[in-house]
């Protein structure tokens, strides 16, 4: 009994001291990142004093900083803009309707210029979509192609021709045929959305889909013969055996394909002159005044901390739906 | 007024007092705006998009939208900045844009199909004169030796002549010299060929019906198209020696010392038109009512931007320089907006009609000018085979519609908002321009002769030239 309690008491002792050790141990990891961005900015703002282009210096932290809040004003200003535009338009709207009582008063939306943070949101947006159809393909696809050799035989030149191939190089292409295709009216998406969001599928498609294979084709001997055993029918196999077992593999193909996704949009809307960050970047540099590269480099600045977030996010999503908690997630 | 009878018919014997009450209404409401309101009819589409150009003689449609000219007329436009030049074209044909800031050639060259073919009219010019040539640092230097001074500063405007030695040595040592300009059938293409020609370098000729658009048959100028925006880098970067571009482009080669402005297109062609705002014709028939209230606005744009002797010019720099329009820096808008230009740096001169968007009738469509670009278009091979003086004349009505613009005048006189004197007097007005004779090489321009005027050239096709 003593003994135990001894035992326990060790125990708590050790408890303390690891406590103390542990927190030393994660100083350095809380500290280093710290120590490296503030590295990376000094060496950022002495290297940008020494570039000279033809846009005037290479703009350094401060100057980035100052683009940035004139971006937020500027979303601010829009607003207040906006404002007022839909005041204006209601009593338009009633003097029409006081002329002219057949007219079916209507509230059209803002028509000013898009802020730096509506193209954010324009991206995210068209990003998540894109993401989605690739996903709602690539994992069917990817579970077939992992549990019949024939299916993966057949399926095996097309992935691999295809999944090098750059957005770009898809791009006029998926304009012609969405312009061609996509004909209506009233149409409920813009073209340009629907080709952004295509582009991005099509790139997103493969990462998922052969981690996916990957992961079916190697799920434990002993999951598939306990499922033999049962004498599971196949779509209960696939439901019980086959996704459980392969979920951390298909998560990280997901995660794969989000951050390629999220380049890939970029570079399109880039190309294709369609509304979100990459056509931001592209107007300031045609814009070419002195301030353009510092409001590039905000743009450059968010569109990393954007792809980070989407990322921990997957991550977060993936610990959530995996079964295995040990597994080490990085 | 013809709506509210018209629905009368439909509606059941309780109904006329709700028309009763509209009527009353109308009474009391009746403002300026809503008397011509009816007499032009409603708009038949009151959203639209337009596409632009980022260069400043895309200022009146900014000003219509700041200044709310849009919405007086009940038209609610998203302005939206294009690639280049072919895709404004491409998308306003396929109807993702309802009009769009264009080059006074592109609505004829589409018409006639030279490039894509579709019918597209115009209805209101946008501008005169605005461009400039600029050379790089190496080919100014070379050039600077030959031009005779006056106090310290070269003798404007400079001809071409001094530009052919250079051009000889590039030839001698084997390398091309290249030029840029911003589209085929683009003002810059026939102002750069105009010039060069003038002093004696051939700029090349097109030969549509041979498969050759490059425009470069017995060139000794190599032109090639870049867009408006990246001409400053592509001339630094050093793929052309030169290029014709509109504002703000050469003064930004200014400022960022990689070239030097060598002319305006003032100074070879006095008071030129420019740009033009054009749409599908298909568009046209079916909004006519939209297209005058849109030339309406646009007028009352140009007439403010050229007020009082370009009082509201600083004003407008400031609308410009927003990133969403031309966004580039306010001093270098200014600097040729405002009535000056600066050629080599720290050498500013005045040119007050640098840009002019409303006096000298610069907005009115003119038949002659559009017979101009026509007959370069001939001169450089895009059309191959001759055409008679009628084909001209008809072509160019067939493109531009100063009946449109006609009908947006007289309802902003009827509105108080301009004078008549403001415009040509429309009951005598033929559309055609006096002779002109202010170009840089003295020939005269009669509009009523094309292929006469086509004779006096030495350099380009003309008769029945076919190459």
């Amino acid at each position: 009994m003593s003994k135990s309690v001894q035992a326990v008491s060790q125990i708590g002792q050790l408890d303390g001291k690891s406590r103390i050790t542990s927190l030393v141990s994660m100083l350095p990891k809380l500290l280093m990142p710290l120590v490296g961005i503030l590295l990376f900015l000094a060496v950022w703002n002495g290297v940008s004093k020494s570039i000279d282009t033809s846009l005037g210096q290479f703009p350094g932290p401060a100057q980035v900083w100052q683009q940035s809040i004139v971006l937020v004003n500027e979303h601010n200003a829009q607003r207040d803009k906006a404002a007022a535009f839909y005041e204006r338009q209601e009593v338009r709207n009633a003097q029409r309707v006081a002329q002219d009582e057949s007219y079916v008063p209507k509230i059209r939306e803002f028509t000013g210029a898009p802020t730096f943070f509506d193209q954010i949101w324009t991206s995210l947006y068209t990003v998540m979509v894109g993401f989605f159809i690739a996903s709602i393909i690539a994992v069917p696809a990817g579970i077939l192609c992992g549990l019949s050799k024939s299916a993966y035989a057949a399926m095996n030149p097309l992935i691999q021709i295809f999944k090098p191939v750059s957005p770009l190089a898809w791009l006029p292409l998926v304009t012609m045929v969405v312009s061609a295709l996509y004909v209506s009216n009233d149409p409920v998406f813009s073209k340009s959305f629907i080709t952004s969001a295509v582009t991005v599928s099509l790139c997103c498609l493969w990462p998922t889909l052969v981690n996916t294979a990957v992961g079916v084709s190697n799920i434990d001997a002993d999951l598939v013969n306990v499922s033999k055993v049962l004498r599971l029918t196949p779509l209960k196999h696939v439901q019980k055996i086959v996704l459980p077992a392969s979920i951390p593999m298909i998560f990280t193909g997901l995660r794969l394909s989000l951050g390629i996704g999220w380049m890939v949009l970029i570079a399109a809307e880039m190309l294709a002159q369609n509304p979100g960050l990459g056509k931001f970047v592209w107007d300031e540099f045609q814009n070419g005044s002195s301030e353009s590269l510092a409001r590039i480099m905000v743009a450059v600045i968010t569109i990393g901390i954007i792809g980070f977030m989407l990322d921990r996010l997957m991550l977060a999503v993936q610990r959530f739906a995996s079964w295995d908690k040990n597994a080490v997630l990085r | 007024m013809l709506s509210i009878i018209a629905n009368k018919k439909r509606r059941n014997p309780a109904g006329s007092l709700f028309l009763v009450a509209a009527l009353f209404s109308v009474s009391l409401l009746s403002s300026v705006t809503a008397v011509s309101a009816q007499e032009l009819g409603w708009p038949e589409k009151e959203e639209l998009k337009f596409g632009f150009i980022k260069l400043t003689d895309m200022a009146p449609l900014a000003v219509a939208y700041e200044k709310g000219y849009f919405e007086d007329e009940g038209l609610y436009v998203t302005l939206e900045a294009q690639a280049n030049w072919k895709v404004l074209l491409d998308r306003v044909i396929d109807g993702q844009l309802d009009g769009a800031h264009m080059l006074a050639g592109q609505p004829l060259g589409a018409t006639i199909g030279y490039g894509t073919q579709s019918h597209i009219v115009t209805a209101f010019s946008m501008d005169l004169n605005g461009n400039g040539i600029t050379v790089s640092n190496d080919v100014w230097a070379e050039m600077k030796k030959a031009i005779p001074h006056e106090d310290g500063k070269p003798v404007h405007p400079i001809k071409a002549d001094y530009l052919k030695p250079v051009v000889d040595n590039y030839k001698e040592a084997g390398k091309p010299f290249k030029m840029g300009m911003v589209f085929p059938v683009s003002t810059h293409n026939y102002e750069l060929r105009y010039w060069l020609a003038a002093g004696g370098v051939h700029p090349g000729y097109y030969a549509p019906h041979k498969g050759d658009t490059s425009g470069q048959i017995d060139a000794q100028a190599l032109l090639s198209v870049t867009p408006p925006p990246q001409m400053p880098a592509t001339l630094e970067a050093g793929t052309i020696n030169g290029y014709c571009v509109g504002e703000p482009w050469n003064q930004q080669a200014v400022f960022k010392d990689i070239g030097v402005p060598v002319i305006t297109d003032y100074e070879i062609w006095k008071n030129n038109p420019e740009k033009v705002f054009g749409v599908s014709s298909q568009w046209a028939e079916e909004n006519p009512n939209t297209h005058i209230r849109v030339v309406k606005a646009m007028i009352r744009a140009a007439m403010w931007l050229d007020a009082n002797n370009n009082a509201n010019r600083p004003e407008a720099v400031k609308m410009l320089a927003k990133s969403s329009y031309v966004g580039a820096d306010e001093e270098v808008i200014a600097n040729s907006m405002t009535g000056t230009f600066e050629y080599e740096k720290g050498d500013k001169r005045d040119i007050p009609d640098f840009n002019v968007f409303f006096r000298h009738n610069a907005t009115y469509p003119y038949y002659s000018d559009a017979i101009w670009y026509l007959t370069q278009m001939r001169r450089w091979g895009q059309i191959s085979e001759p055409k008679s003086d009628n084909w001209y004349l008809d072509t160019a009505k067939n493109v531009y519609r100063p009946d449109i613009y006609t009908k947006a005048a007289q309802a902003l006189i009827k509105d108080g908002l301009a004078k008549a004197s403001d415009f040509p007097d429309f009951a005598s007005e033929t559309g055609f321009k006096p002779p002109q004779t202010e170009f840089i090489d003295n020939v005269t321009f009669d509009g009523t002769k094309p292929n006469g005027y086509l004779e006096q050239f030495s350099i380009g096709l003309k008769g029945d030239t076919v190459l």
